[in-house]
């Protein structure tokens, strides 16, 4: 009956079974201790990497190389008629036309020449004979920068103005070290002319390197590879964005809603509920090719635009967003369902006045998982035409556009791998940041809206 | 004297209904009338033709040891069975004379009319004020912000809560204490005006001190409203209430004035139960 009772060091009295067991017990508990432990070392050790290896890669494309010249804006080079003023008695439609023909004179003009002249004017006399070298050290995008400029501010003609011009993807290449420099000519891209004054630029302290603000505000560009920016990237992510909040929610909201609180409780409904969580788990290629074939073929929306791109999405965030809501609606207690109806309050007061407002920080922070999601998806994006060179930003979701996965995917395949490996890290980059912020949003609105109640 | 026993022990619905029906004329002024419940979950079946009078301006105790039906039977009155999926109810249920089921009478009105307090406070994460209020700004009760505070004010001091929160009545109504929330929650079933209140074991959560408090403001309340209170305390039953009804295993076993059941009950079951032999 009683069992064998012993004191132990501290004066507690245990049987001598209980006690043999607890060594074994502490000893299993240590053990799973130190797997769980490791097992987060190990999560965290491979998220470390991944970010530093990005991070490494990335951060030294935010800043290129430019060239700091001053360029002369020679009148005899910008052979253009003064900036038509109004005339007396002409109608305001008339002074618009005549401008809009000065500004298409304006591209007439050579402003290669104005950048070959001013490094000419920094590099040793001989220069002035090897033009196709000298043309080549800054990247040719720059010359739209000159023209632009003069479009702006016509009274500059006559002037001399210093300005950092963008240099040519080679040079800062040549200039990072990306490239090894025992390769022979031929692979080297630059000239050993073009060495040399990169060499002479630097010496003079011309060449410096400047934050790349051009990644954020440029458009994409094949000829002008230093050029390449994600202006139109974002612009259409944004839209695409915009458009799978404005239709996901909403309606995600509504059916979680109606399948949660209204729904007879059937055969229908655990079959509906089967199959949205079956969509969750769809792989997102299939959802492009339901794009293609339903937006585009049928509908015939314009192919590769954000609004057949936000549709696609929709489609895939919105089993995300009903999954979501349908487990914030069923953790509120049916008791406070239970006070309203007792009051008399109708089904659909009782979810409007009660249960939706305890809903909104599991919503929102679904609905703001599932848009972040969705922000990084490439697959579907590709499927519907996303996948070609779009060297604009869309004026309406209507207009061809590219996306940013999408973009950081047609950067991966450039040819210049030296000047774009960085640049396609340093486009991750940009998209992680936006993901941590969206993240960080919703972790920010969820806090907030849980402290009012 | 009416010998109801004879009656009661017979399982027969249509004999418990003459019984009913008989016991009516002895209470005056007749407020729920029930003839023959049935009530259903699935297939199993948990009250069985129950029938019983309620008195208006009274309170009325059901007890009985749990699962017996009387949460159940409770329900039924202001329908919330409904919202209980594979629930069935059968039978008549009459309140002033009209049926609840009448298709005319809408569930919305009948819960207005008859108010549930719960066994567990339940206020809403809301302010104290917006808890009050929300019954009466639903039915529009009140044409302006003056008169609805005049409501939430006039219920706040039925309930004897009003002194406690006047000053913050803008607080979260969840910060209260258990007794005063439970008070919170009859001041918002008072709030609409109701003619009967069914209070589900409104003090089986709380301390002694605050099941005290609730028991007096009980006792005022009854001046003008019906109530119906099931409780698992027979001290509490005896303390509050004039008539009594003993349920077991889905029947109603016998029903009449407290002192009555609790000194002198007729059936054994009824005798079993109040000496502690079970349940």
């Amino acid at each position: 009956m009683s069992a064998a009772t012993d004191i132990d060091a501290n004066g507690f009295e245990s049987t001598a079974r209980v006690r043999a067991s607890l060594a074994r017990r502490h000893a299993a508990e240590r053990r799973f201790r130190l797997v769980g432990l490791v097992a987060i070392l190990l999560g965290l050790g491979f998220v470390a990497i991944l970010f530093a290896s990005i991070l490494a890669k990335g951060l030294p494309a935010f800043w290129q190389a430019n060239i700091r010249l001053a360029v002369h804006f020679d009148p005899a080079i910008v052979k253009i008629a003064p900036f038509p003023q109004q005339q007396a008695g002409q109608s305001s439609a008339a002074h618009e036309a005549d401008i809009l023909a000065w500004r298409t004179e304006l591209a007439g003009v050579n402003w290669g020449r104005l950048i070959e002249n001013a490094l000419i004017a920094v590099l040793p006399p001989e220069a002035a004979q090897r033009r196709r070298d000298v043309s080549r050290l800054v990247t040719s995008g720059e010359r739209f920068k000159l023209r632009d400029l003069v479009a702006a501010n016509p009274e500059i003609i006559g002037h001399t103005i210093e300005m950092d011009l963008l240099a040519d993807a080679n040079v800062d290449v040549w200039v990072k070290g990306n490239i090894d420099r025992t390769l022979g000519d031929a692979q080297l891209m630059l000239t050993p002319v073009q060495r040399n004054y990169v060499a002479v630029l630097q010496e003079k302290g011309l060449l410096t390197q400047k934050f790349a603000t051009g990644l954020f505000t440029n458009v994409d560009s094949r000829s002008s590879l230093a050029s390449a920016g994600l202006a139109g990237a974002f612009i259409g992510s944004l839209y695409m964005m915009l458009i799978v909040i404005f239709l996901s929610v909403p309606v995600g909201v509504a059916a979680a809603i109606y399948l949660e609180e209204f729904a007879p409780k059937n055969r229908l409904t655990d079959l509906i509920e089967i199959n949205i969580n079956n969509l969750a788990a769809v792989p997102s290629i299939v959802f492009g090719l339901l794009g293609a074939a339903v937006f585009i073929s049928w509908l015939r929306l314009p192919l590769s635009a954000p609004l057949v791109g936000g549709l696609v999405l929709t489609l895939m965030t919105l089993p995300t967003v009903i999954i979501a809501t349908r487990s914030t609606l069923r953790a509120i207690p049916p008791s406070i369902r239970q006070a309203a109806i007792g009051l008399g309050a109708s089904r659909v007061q009782t979810v409007s006045h009660h249960v939706l407002p305890l809903a909104i920080p599991g919503i929102l922070t679904g609905a703001i998982i599932g848009v972040a999601q969705a922000l990084g998806e490439t697959a579907p994006l590709l499927l519907i035409g996303m996948s070609a060179f779009v060297a604009n930003v869309p004026a309406t979701p209507l207009d061809q556009s590219t996306a940013l996965p999408v973009q950081i995917y047609l950067w991966q395949g450039n040819e210049l791998r030296n000047f774009f490996e960085a640049r396609t890290s340093a486009a991750i980059i940009v998209l992680l940041a936006l993901m941590v912020m969206l993240n960080g949003l919703a972790i920010f609105l969820r806090r907030r809206f849980e402290k009012r109640w | 004297m009416l010998d109801a026993s004879k009656f009661l022990a017979d399982p027969s619905g249509a004999v418990n209904a003459v019984a009913a029906a008989q016991m009516e004329s002895a209470l005056g002024d007749p407020k729920v009338i029930a003839r023959d419940v049935n009530v259903y979950y699935a297939d199993k079946h948990a009250l069985k033709s129950v029938s019983v009078t309620i008195g208006a301006r009274s309170v009325t105790a059901f007890i009985g040891p749990s699962g017996c039906g009387k949460s159940t039977f409770l329900r039924c009155l202001n329908r919330m069975n409904d919202t209980i999926e594979g629930a069935r109810v059968e039978g008549t249920i009459l309140i002033d004379g009209r049926s609840i089921e009448d298709p005319l009478l809408d569930v919305v009105e009948l819960r207005a009319r008859v108010g549930m307090v719960f066994q567990k406070p339940n206020p809403f994460p809301k302010s104290i004020f917006e808890n009050v209020a929300y019954g009466p700004r639903i039915h529009g009760l009140a044409s302006n912000r003056t008169e609805l505070a005049e409501i939430v004010e006039s219920s706040l001091q039925k309930a004897s809560l009003w002194d406690e929160v006047k000053d913050r009545l803008q607080e979260a109504g969840t910060g209260l204490s258990g007794g005063q929330q439970q008070r919170l929650c009859i001041a918002r079933a008072i709030a609409v005006s109701p003619e009967i209140i069914l209070m589900d074991e409104p003090c089986s959560a709380l301390d002694p001190i605050a099941t005290a408090r609730i028991e007096e403001l009980i006792d005022e309340l009854r001046k003008n409203y019906t109530i119906i209170i099931v409780t698992h305390s027979m001290q509490q039953a005896a303390r509050v209430s004039q008539r009594t009804a003993f349920f077991h295993l889905g029947v109603l076993v016998e029903e009449g004035p407290t002192t009555t059941i609790f000194t002198n009950p007729s059936d054994k079951r009824t005798l079993d139960y109040i000496t502690g032999r079970f349940g």
